[in-house]
């Protein structure tokens, strides 16, 4: 049992990251800190799919020597994969960041405490 | 007020676009219930029954955590062992496109040849992803510079002509974009590709906007420019991917040849599409910077 756990050892750092990500995002009531661990939880998902691909002892999936045997190469689909989700993650954070602005020029505050209970107050004083 | 859209296109095409007053509806900014003048003042919270729930949730939370991570960890143990190369990853996909993907796409990388070749439209769809959140952040953050002059950092504006921070500038700028090129150019032979030698060229336009100053980068690089170049860029790839896809679906010749693998200029449409994504995330990571940086761009 614990040499299986030390063989899958790159797996479940990516699945404790994850959860230490997705803790961030429950605890703290920071924005900031909020975006942090979303962006955390997208590191996580990245290491377990580029783990997926990897064999141990083969070579980056790039063709030297006109060598094609498949049986030399890692797989290059997780990493085409990875690409596109990297670029999601800083398109989704430039608009958090952006959002936050919006936010923190209103309320002046980046607690969501706050946020919310001054908002519920606005509400009051418009009606 | 409704204008015609001829009359919205001239004014877009003017630099008169004002997307706050453009929509049939207009956008009225809701006056902020604190005073400007007093930032640093936070009002106090009443402890009410959500306040003294929160004081629980870090611990539930915690427990939660543990859970989650006890299940996803027997969830690891089940799947297929690291680094075998018996997992169900290695399919005919992975045997395709190592046996034939250098002869079909001509690009030695293999994951340059399957990011833009072989699911270029899924390269596409990502380029318009990061275009589309540029488009958003700017319509949420520009036009306030006027009227909220309290957030920004005191003398963004000043050029501090730090000797050291010019010529360290000077120097290391005219390497760093040789670099990212090189990045770029280099897609279809080996690591690299549009997206990080797009990254590098923006770090190197960031970088050139810290020690001289916007006014200076805005000589090359202003709203206009960024504007015509990630537009050009944009349809560029969607018109040549989708005319060689457009050919090979129905098999005519299409005069894209993918040339002798491992030279400069080969692998068909693969540099050409390399350098229109490496376009779109330079200036958009300079776009970027600058809206967060000074609220415009």
């Amino acid at each position: 049992m614990m040499e299986r756990i030390w063989d899958e050892r790159i797996q479940i750092v990516a699945v404790i990251l994850f959860t230490i990500g997705f803790c961030t995002l429950l605890v703290h009531k920071n924005l900031l800190k909020k975006i942090i661990g979303l962006n955390i939880m997208d590191t996580a998902s990245y290491l377990l799919l580029t783990s997926m691909g990897y064999v141990e002892g083969r070579l980056a999936p790039i063709i030297r020597g006109g060598n094609t045997d498949p049986s030399a190469y890692v797989n290059p689909l997780p990493a085409g994969l990875v690409l596109t989700g990297i670029v999601v993650s800083v398109s989704v954070t430039a608009l958090l960041l952006a959002l936050t602005i919006r936010l923190y020029r209103h309320y002046h505050s980046l607690d969501l405490d706050k946020i919310y209970e001054l908002a519920a107050k606005e509400d009051q004083n418009e009606r | 007020m409704k204008r015609s859209l001829k009359e919205l296109f001239r004014e877009w095409d003017a630099d008169r676009f004002d997307l706050s007053v453009s929509g049939s509806v207009p956008q009225k900014e809701r006056p902020s219930p604190l005073p400007p003048e007093r930032y640093d003042v936070i009002p106090e919270l009443e402890e009410t029954i959500m306040r003294r729930f929160h004081r629980v949730v870090p611990v539930l939370t915690f427990l939660l955590g543990l859970t989650l991570s006890l299940f996803l960890i027997m969830t690891v143990l089940e799947l297929p062992a690291f680094g075998s190369s018996d997992s169900p990853v290695f399919n005919e996909v992975f045997t395709r496109y190592v046996q034939d993907g250098t002869e079909e796409t001509g690009a030695v990388n293999t994951v340059a040849g399957v990011i833009l070749d072989y699911r270029a439209f899924d390269t596409l769809g990502e380029t318009h992803v990061l275009y589309t959140a540029l488009v958003a952040v700017l319509i949420l953050l520009l036009g306030f510079e006027k009227t909220d002059p309290g957030i920004r950092t005191p003398g963004y504006e000043v050029i501090r002509q730090d000797p050291v921070l010019t010529t360290c500038a000077k120097l290391v700028i005219p390497c760093v974009v040789i670099y990212g090129l090189y990045i770029i150019c280099n897609g279809h032979l080996g690591p690299g590709g549009g997206f990080c030698g797009g990254t590098v060229i923006g770090s190197a336009l960031i970088l050139a906007a810290l020690a001289f100053g916007f006014d200076s980068v805005e000589r090359f690089v202003n709203y206009r420019t960024i504007r015509v170049v990630l537009v050009i860029a944009l349809c560029f790839y969607s018109l040549s991917k989708g005319y060689s896809f457009f050919c090979g679906a129905n098999g005519i010749e299409s005069g894209i040849r993918p040339g002798t693998p491992g030279r400069i200029f080969s692998a068909g449409l693969i540099l050409p599409l390399n350098a229109a994504v490496g376009v779109v995330v330079s200036c958009t990571m300079y776009s970027l910077y600058s809206v967060f940086r000074r609220g415009r761009l």
